[in-house]
């Protein structure tokens, strides 16, 4: 019988670089700048990591495939490596790999990195690194990520009944919320604060998404180490725990079949019931204290609070409009700027997620901090509405 | 006797106004010219608007009796490569087709439409698709830049139920130099707009109606339309007076709102007398082109029972202006356009995979799980009703010729496009399936959930390096 994984693994380490246009840093310099921050932290010796986990989405334009990559830059003594890559949930993927590395018994501790160097492409936007096949050229349409992720805003307001300018003033309140909360982090990219008639008049990129709605484009790298819970406070006394983590993936019903509605996204439903059920979190909107989603756009943290129970269908507009996901609101989203100020290199947004609950859960985010969190999630999604992967990490003392 | 059973048109939607070439090529020279022509939108050519002319023509009909196609155009997709092969793979013909292309004059539209009668009255053939289509590309503020127009025209022939009977034929060949291209070369030459005109149209149309009339013992009083193909407007007028025609029996050449089709010119004509024809008139039509092509057709009361068609009425009202000369230009890759780095970005084409799933991608056929009927594109091999999953239950399911309606959609300016912003979005079937297709020939603004779509045969990308063109549906507005 399966056991499963929770409270089993301690998160003792983290660190995360500044995320921005790294024009200055290659790849070798992202991984080495998280790895140092996280070794410190954890207050371990390298040699004492057994086994690693390496999420890069995108190495055919930076590194290259293979392990080896992470091996030769952090010059790991000779130990087990695995990549992996899961699309935009990347980041999560490698974190699962050594959490669950640390669970079943094969290890004590364990590294999981991520990076993505997406800036060497010349354009805006995530590459196109041909990520789909030899076939998709000729199947796709001409479809972006914005463009994917606005059909999901189209079809959301088009079944609750938003008129366009009603619908783009919900997203643009999710947008301006993170903006204010980017700026008081360091390690964000984009630092301003910006008003939601910024946002509404902003150019569109792919309608009814503007610029603002959509998340930056940029580099860098996130990295943690974990191990076994019950050795974790040899180490230091605020470790986070792993309540649970969990990864669901498209079945081909939302593309193939006509049930699906294309104003949500099945499997981050279907990853949270799976996380909250071995949490033992009964009633998400009152027990998650706090959570880091995947705002890639503004659409899909919106629908991301009703796939993860935050909000109930078609409702989020009145929790968005009532601030309940604003850094005072009941149920903070967001507090470190999400995607949206921190851009989004691919490998390393779930460990950064994961970053901002480990620090808040050990009260140590600075002028971001909430009082007392108890149990904080990570939303990590890679792929389209259509068709994707989602995972949801739940953490807490 | 061997007659036209179905006919369909294309006409592009977009037209580009002749005064408003003029205003960005007045510098290289004034031209006299009036009217607009018909521009194919930047993802057609003579390949799909053959097959958008032989949706509208075989609609309807039934297609697994077709086993002939024949393509006729001057400016033709693949010079090794068949293009009738393509586009029997966009109809879903069966495989035991004869196809070939007609080409390299403006007459081989009606060649290939004479061909096609000759094979059935021979016994070769039984069914045989016409299609012909043109888009020319020629040198900016060139006689052919202000004067011609894109568009396709399809016939289907057969020996029952026709609309129409040919009666008889008569052809001539002269090596007239009047326009012409070596192979690899892109853009043609033209001789004297003059010499072109008097000593060619002027000449050997009325030779080959003599011959027609004389070799049938014919009356031109008889006939209710005289087509005839003219590049130039005046003459056209001039050659209809001199037949002694009444302006009733002069089928309007549609130079100034289509412009001249090449190929398509004379049969566009065709469709558009059979729109307003009755039984027992009589027809002739006469191309050019190196000499002419000239026949006479009956129309037989079965015309009564033509309904549903696109034809010239209904392409030429859907249409939309195309509002800028330049935007012609870059269309036809005429004006180096910046796509941006991203547009820059290879697009690979393997070919074993356009040749292994040539059904579903040119067909658009997908499958029909035979256990409970859930249709599925792309082809899934396992059913994707969630409460079904049967395993290699299918069959063979066309989805390009279902009644759809748009599931939800976007326009995207950061998606290179020449014509941004590009718009796609998923629709569902009637009688199920879904499908993300780009949206074309439409209006950005006019987009809304649960609008009826057609499905349209268009150019996907081109793939310079490795000499392809690749193709896909896409959808668009019903046009009504």
């Amino acid at each position: 019988m399966a056991e499963g994984i929770k409270d089993k693994v301690a998160i003792i380490g983290m660190g995360c670089t500044r995320f921005g246009e790294r024009f200055d840093a290659g790849p070798q310099d992202l991984i080495v700048e998280a790895f140092t921050e996280c070794l410190a932290d954890a207050g371990i010796e390298k040699n004492q990591i057994q086994a690693a986990w390496w999420g890069i989405h995108m190495p055919d334009i930076s590194m290259g495939r293979g392990a080896t990559a992470l091996g030769l830059a952090l010059k790991l003594p000779f130990i087990p490596i695995t990549r992996v890559e899961n699309f935009c949930a990347t980041g999560s993927e490698a974190l699962r790999g050594a959490v669950y590395g640390v669970a079943s018994g094969a290890y004590d501790i364990c590294l999981a990195l991520g990076m993505e160097k997406l800036k060497d492409c010349g354009y805006g936007g995530l590459p196109l690194a041909g990520g789909l096949g030899y076939k998709a050229p000729l199947t796709m349409f001409n479809m972006t990520a914005p463009g994917g992720f606005a059909m999901m805003a189209t079809k959301y307001f088009s079944q609750y009944n938003l008129s366009p300018q009603d619908g783009k003033m919900m997203l643009a309140k999710v947008s301006a919320k993170s903006h204010k909360n980017g700026a008081l982090n360091p390690k964000a990219h984009l630092r301003k604060e910006i008003t939601v008639e910024q946002v509404i008049n902003a150019p569109i990129i792919a309608w009814p998404l503007g610029l603002f709605d959509c998340c930056g484009v940029s580099d860098g790298s996130a990295a943690a180490i974990v191990c076994r819970a019950d050795m974790a406070k040899k180490f230091r006394q605020d470790p986070v725990l792993v309540k649970s983590l969990q990864i669901s993936v498209s079945s081909g019903e939302e593309m193939y079949y006509t049930k699906w509605d294309g104003s949500h996204v099945e499997p981050a439903y279907r990853a949270g019931v799976m996380a909250y059920k071995e949490a033992g979190i009964k009633n998400p909107r009152e027990e998650v204290s706090m959570a880091e989603v995947h705002d890639c756009f503004s659409i899909t943290e919106a629908t991301a609070m009703e796939d993860l129970q935050f909000s109930p269908r078609g409702k989020v507009k009145d929790d968005i409009d009532a601030g309940r996901f604003n850094s005072d609101g009941a149920q903070p989203i967001q507090i470190d700027g999400g995607l949206k100020c921190f851009g989004h290199p691919i490998g390393a947004s779930g460990l950064r997620m994961m970053y901002e609950m480990y620090k808040q859960l050990q009260g140590k985010a600075d002028k971001r901090q909430l009082k007392d969190p108890k149990i904080g999630l990570t939303h990590n999604m890679g792929g389209f509405p259509s068709m994707n992967v989602v995972s949801v990490c739940i953490v807490g003392k | 006797m061997v007659g036209i059973k179905s006919y369909g048109a294309h006409i592009p939607r977009f037209r580009l106004d002749r005064n408003i070439m003029q205003m960005s090529l007045l510098f290289l020279g004034f031209a006299p010219l009036r009217g607009e022509k018909a521009v194919a939108n930047w993802d057609e050519d003579s390949i799909t608007m053959s097959v958008a002319a032989a949706q509208d023509c075989l609609k309807g009909e039934d297609v697994s009796k077709v086993d002939g196609l024949y393509f006729a155009s001057t400016s033709q997709t693949y010079a090794l490569r068949q293009n009738a092969g393509i586009i029997a793979a966009a109809l879903d013909l069966k495989t035991d087709t004869r196809t070939a292309d007609f080409t390299d004059s403006t007459k081989s539209g009606t060649s290939a439409l004479l061909a096609a009668a000759d094979a059935i009255s021979a016994g070769s053939l039984n069914s045989c698709l016409v299609c012909a289509a043109d888009m020319r590309v020629s040198k900016v503020a060139s006689n052919g830049d202000y004067t011609y127009g894109d568009g396709g025209a399809a016939f289907l022939l057969g020996k029952d139920d026709v609309i129409a009977n040919i009666e008889g034929s008569y052809s001539t060949t002269h090596d007239f130099v009047d326009r012409r291209r070596l192979e690899g070369e892109r853009l043609e030459h033209m001789w004297e707009e003059r010499f072109i005109r008097d000593a060619g149209y002027m000449k050997f149309i009325p030779e080959a109606l003599a011959g027609l009339t004389k070799k049938y013992n014919l009356n031109i009083k008889d006939f209710s339309k005289v087509i005839y193909a003219c590049a130039f407007g005046g003459a056209h007028a001039a050659l209809g007076k001199g037949f002694g025609l009444a302006p009733e029996q002069i089928q309007d050449p549609m130079l100034t709102t289509v412009g001249d089709t090449g190929v398509a010119q004379t049969l566009l004509m065709l469709v558009a007398a059979l729109e307003d024809a009755k039984a027992g008139d009589k027809i002739m039509v006469i191309s050019f082109g190196q000499g002419c092509d000239a026949f006479f057709l009956t129309v037989t009361d079965k015309i009564s029972k033509v309904k549903d068609k696109k034809g010239v009425k209904k392409n030429m009202a859907n249409k939309a202006a195309l509002g800028s000369y330049e935007k012609y230009l870059a269309f036809r890759k005429q004006m180096p356009s910046e796509l941006g780095i991203r547009g820059e970005e290879a697009m690979f084409t393997s070919f074993s995979i356009v040749s292994r799933d040539n059904k579903e991608l040119y067909g658009m056929v997908g499958y029909k799980c035979k256990k409970c009927g859930t249709p599925s594109y792309p082809p899934q091999r396992i059913c994707p009703n969630p409460d079904c999953g049967a395993v290699d239950q299918n069959e063979d399911y066309r989805f390009a010729d279902k009644k759809a309606v748009l599931f939800t959609y976007t326009s995207d300016f950061l998606a290179p496009s020449i014509d941004p912003p590009a718009s796609y979005g998923f629709i569902d079937f009637e009688g199920g399936g879904r499908a993300g297709v780009d949206l074309t020939d439409c209006d950005t603004n006019a987009l809304k959930v649960g609008m009826p779509v057609e499905l349209t045969f268009r150019i996907k990308y081109a793939d310079e390096k490795r000499a392809a063109i690749n193709y896909g549906w896409k959808a668009m507005p019903v046009i009504a």
